[in-house]
């Protein structure tokens, strides 16, 4: 399985979703610019963290304009694995490829620090790997997860079983019911705000992401075999 | 637009226009001699900017000289960008701490961030990739709004920056003290990874060589920054906020991706970022550097704002630029090379035989002087330097043991001290994991950070417990080298080299320069014994409010190499049954102490001693001990003294408790600062091996799982009977409940 690791402007969690793949999922893995006008050959699609365009005006309110955006759009709508974390979450919100939009942080400060995640929903491409229920260690690192949405939306959220990841016990951004990843009604693009990308080798703490990246690639290689 | 006239040079003389600029009478007239002639306005701010202290380390130079500066593994000391040690395998460390004390105390968060920008940037241009921040912290008591306004604001502006540009901050030190009330101290460090093939110099070689300018344009922000930073704080210092620049962590990181690849490009022939004093050092230095002049067309230079006058341009401290080299000809692949990253480079010079600057404006030649007498021929001066009365007073006091009836209390309330306190709400704001590789994160003695590709990993830490050298100014010298060396070992890594800041007030009073001669002669004689040379630094002085002059605070930054990363060590207590050691005998020593200050709000006497070769030899037979496997923990013991230190080994275990017995007088065992000392818990099994190993060690104690520390005194009894979750929620809980 081929995967793109989107990089704008501003972006600096490419090297480490870089290497996450590469090195601990070794599977394979290239950079894409902003600029480039095709994404043909990827199988998996990964934005990762950072300030693209400095989070100036709002975040991920510039990169939703890139080049490359009409292609994970497209993509995203063949049904391809796309995956948005941190920044990259803020950038698939502004895109329109996830419901609801992202605020500051309830106290108004960046925060960074190991998270206890509860997996809410395991029949996704991206969690098929952990139990339901499961708590996982995931580090974030953000000013700006406090999801919010409307309550139409999320009661279509819950209707669809969409809410991937909660908070477990203190919520520490403030996002509605504790929401730390989404998905869209098909389940093939994921926004989260903890770094699973950070949580792939013990000697840094947890390796708990790496299930992550494990059923991405397994669901994948199965869709593969049955369609070959 | 500024429509003020300039000066004339008569002007400049008669009404001594040079002396607002920071110039003297006497370096004036030496500045008329060089030139033979009176200089203009623009000369005359080039003279001021490059000869204040800031650039030209006037007053510091002949304090400087006293440092060990080289080393087998130093690849570059003193003079670049920043300073650079060898760690095997074609690679090499680069790093350097740098203070922007008085911008922090006009403007923290800005201050905060370009102090970031600044030392970043000084990495980067050696052609290191940076990957780490730390900082050292100073501010007053936490107990009113102004001084909680700074430290809360510095934070955010350290954040602000580092986590943008996707650098960690890993690790840091952070006091609070009265005198640094109106004049906090904000220290930043950069550590940066470089193969030895890409080391880039600051130099402009080639005559004909063009000179270029790339990054952000040139506005009104930060003139007479470095002039700025030479004075005293006074109550108008307010007025001097427009001398404070305004960072973008945005366009810095876009320049650093540009400037790393940059440096694979045999069309660079040097590069050097603008920092203080901005285009004029950077101009200056490179030129004088290679032995070369520089003609600059300053029409050319990239202007965010109109009307700007030609000292304004070269007086700018604008951020985020820097300034290069490169081969003729070669002008439009590095103009390229730039705009992938949205970014300009502008060819603005030329590299000329002629030692001189010379800069065009409008077509009118605005300033002509010697490359060589702005970067190398500032006044070097010996200031008078005499011993206060205040230290012999202190040297002639008596040790007294501070008076203690209730222990736990006494713990609690030392736990709750906001300088030893836990610093978790400030670096949980700091994005410390970014590049996925800091191994040992904030909290411990040192940060870790590994390297990739390899088994090896690089520990780093800054440290001064400047109360120490407010009493002692030499020992407290000695001590704060030993003390960024000891948090180095405990982490399993062996020391490599020491970047220094120097924080003192002003110079001009002989017993501040006093303090600066015997903190020097401490920080080279420690660096001598322990084999850390100093490969760099920044001075900082007139660290003053209204007279008052800081604590002396020459901060230590300290990078070692973890051979393996077996060999990675932190504080905390791992298993239950584990034995635990003191390394070191304890004396009754309180002068500085948290204890005295805690009781008596004051701080007096002498300050602990220290004797290097004891300590020199200790952290050897340490570190073989944790190279060798027999550690299972290792923790120095610093600031509130051993009962501090077996409550920090405690803190962030499932549930861990130990219980220690001591033999002597209890207060000083559980609260002197006696120096050279650790605690370390070793397994049983290696019980032998690691007594055999390291000398000094006593065994006090044993780590069990009741979540409860009990300290005893072979006489007296039980001394400490706390519950470890009611000492970790005193310190945890400290600072966020002082700033509510």
């Amino acid at each position: 399985m081929k995967f793109a690791v989107i990089v704008f402007p501003g972006s600096n969690g490419d090297i480490d979703m870089f290497h996450a793949i590469k090195d601990e999922l070794g599977e394979e893995v290239e950079y894409v610019p902003h600029t480039a006008d095709s994404l043909a050959g990827f199988d998996g699609i990964l934005l990762p963290g950072g300030f693209s365009y400095g989070d100036y005006l709002r975040t991920g309110a510039i990169a939703r304009f890139s080049n490359v955006m009409g292609e994970v759009v497209k993509a995203a709508n063949e049904g391809v694995p796309v995956l948005g974390v941190c920044n990259g979450f803020q950038i698939l919100l502004e895109a329109g490829l996830l419901p609801g939009a992202m605020r500051r942080n309830r106290e108004l400060a960046f925060i960074c620090k190991p998270a206890q995640l509860v997996v809410e929903n395991n029949k996704t491409m991206f969690t098929s790997g952990y139990e339901i229920g499961e708590t996982i260690t995931i580090p974030i690192a953000h000013g700006e997860g406090n999801y919010y949405c409307d309550e139409e939306t999320m009661k279509l959220l819950k209707q669809n079983n969409q809410i991937v990841f909660t908070y477990d016990g203190e919520n520490p951004n403030g996002s509605l019911e504790g929401i730390a990843g989404i998905t869209n009604e098909n389940g093939n693009v994921l926004g989260m705000m903890p770094h699973p990308e950070r949580a792939v080798d013990k000697l840094l703490g947890s390796a708990d992401g790496l299930k992550l990246f494990q059923s991405i690639v397994r669901n994948w290689r199965e869709n593969h075999v049955v369609n070959a | 637009m500024s429509l003020m006239l300039e000066p004339s040079p008569e002007k400049i003389r008669s009404q001594r226009v040079y002396a607002e600029m920071g110039l003297s009478d006497e370096e004036f007239a030496m500045v008329e001699n060089i030139l033979g002639r009176t200089p203009n306005y623009t000369e005359t701010g080039l003279f001021s900017v490059m000869w204040s202290e800031h650039c030209s380390y006037k007053n510091s130079k002949p304090v400087l000289k006293k440092f060990p500066v080289t080393g087998e593994k130093v690849l570059q000391g003193p003079g670049e960008g920043a300073g650079i040690v060898d760690i095997g395998d074609g690679q090499a460390v680069v790093f350097k701490i740098e203070s922007h004390n008085h911008p922090s105390a006009i403007e923290p968060y800005q201050g905060a961030a370009t102090g970031v920008g600044g030392i970043i940037r000084d990495v980067f241009s050696m052609g290191a990739r940076p990957i780490a921040i730390l900082n050292s912290l100073r501010f007053g008591e936490l107990d009113n709004a102004r001084v909680k306004y700074l430290f809360k604001e510095v934070v955010a502006g350290i954040a602000g920056y580092g986590n943008c540009i996707g650098i960690p901050t890993v690790g840091g030190e952070i006091q609070f003290d009265p005198s640094y009330e109106g004049n906090p101290l904000v220290n930043a460090m950069c550590v940066g990874l470089i193969n030895h093939e890409d080391i880039q110099k600051g130099q402009a070689r080639g005559v004909g060589n063009t000179v270029m300018y790339v990054g952000a344009k040139t506005g009104r922000d930060g003139i007479h920054g470095a002039t700025f930073a030479s004075e005293e704080l006074t109550e108008s210092s307010d007025e001097n906020r427009p001398a404070v620049q305004v960072g973008d962590p945005f366009m810095e990181k876009l320049l650093l991706e540009a400037c790393l690849e940059l440096i694979h490009n045999d069309a660079l022939v040097g590069i050097q970022d603008m920092g203080a004093a901005g285009l004029t050092s950077s101009s200056a230095e490179m030129a004088s550097k290679a032995g070369s002049g520089i003609e600059m067309n300053l029409d050319l230079v990239p202007q965010r704002e109109t009307g700007m006058t030609a000292y304004e341009m070269m007086l700018s401290e604008s951020q985020e630029r820097m300034l290069i080299v490169v081969k003729k000809g070669r002008e439009q692949e590095i103009t390229d090379l730039f705009s992938k990253y949205d970014l300009e480079a502008v060819a603005v010079g030329v590299v000329t035989e002629e030692k001189y600057l010379k800069l065009t404006h409008k077509g009118n030649v605005v300033a002509n002087v010697p490359v060589d007498a702005l970067a190398e021929d500032a006044p070097v001066y010996h200031k008078p330097s005499s011993e206060p009365q205040l230290y012999r007073d202190f040297q002639a006091m008596k040790i007294e043991v501070p008076n203690v009836v209730d222990f736990k209390e006494t713990l609690i309330n030392l736990l709750s001290q906001p300088t030893i306190a836990s610093k978790e709400w400030v670096y949980n704001q700091y994005d410390y994991m970014v590049r996925t590789s800091t191994v040992v994160a904030p909290g411990s003695d040192a940060a870790v950070v590994r390297i990739r590709e390899t088994n090896k990993a690089l520990a780093m830490t800054t440290d001064c417990n400047s109360r120490y050298l407010y009493l002692d100014p030499e020992v407290g010298g000695k001590i704060a080298v030993a003390e960024a060396a000891r948090n180095i070992v405990c982490s399993g890594a062996e020391p490599l080299a020491v970047t220094d800041n120097l924080n003192f007030g002003n110079p001009e009073r002989p017993e501040i320069f006093w303090q600066i001669e015997k903190a020097a002669d401490g920080i080279s004689e420690a660096c001598r014994q322990l084999s850390t040379p100093v490969i760099g630094g920044n001075v900082s002085l007139y660290n003053e409010t209204n007279g008052e002059a800081i604590y002396p605070t020459p901060v230590i930054g300290m990078v070692g190499l973890v051979h393996d990363l077996s060999h990675i060590t932190t504080q905390e207590f791992k298993n239950s049954g584990d034995l635990i050691y003191v390394i070191g005998e304890t004396k009754e020593e309180f002068g500085g102490s948290e204890l005295q200050k805690m009781i008596e709000g004051k701080i007096y006497g002498q300050s602990p001693s220290i004797d290097l070769e004891i300590e020199q030899q200790r952290q050897k037979q340490l570190l073989l001990a944790i190279q060798s496997g027999y550690v299972a923990s290792a923790h120095d013991v610093a600031e509130g003294g051993l009962a501090v230190a077996l409550s920090e080994a405690l803190f962030g275990t499932e549930n861990l408790g130990a219980r220690v017995i001591v033999e002597n007088e209890a207060i000083t065992e559980l609260f002197s600062e006696t120096q050279s000392r650790f605690v370390v818990s070793v397994s049983p099994e290696n019980r032998e091996a690691f007594e055999r190993m390291v000398q000094d060690s006593y065994c006090i104690g044993e780590v069990n799982n009741n979540g409860v520390l009990t300290i005893s005194h072979k006489q007296d009894g039980l001394v400490i009977d706390a519950s470890v979750q009611e000492l970790e929620a005193a310190w945890r809980g400290a600072i966020p409940c002082l700033l509510n």
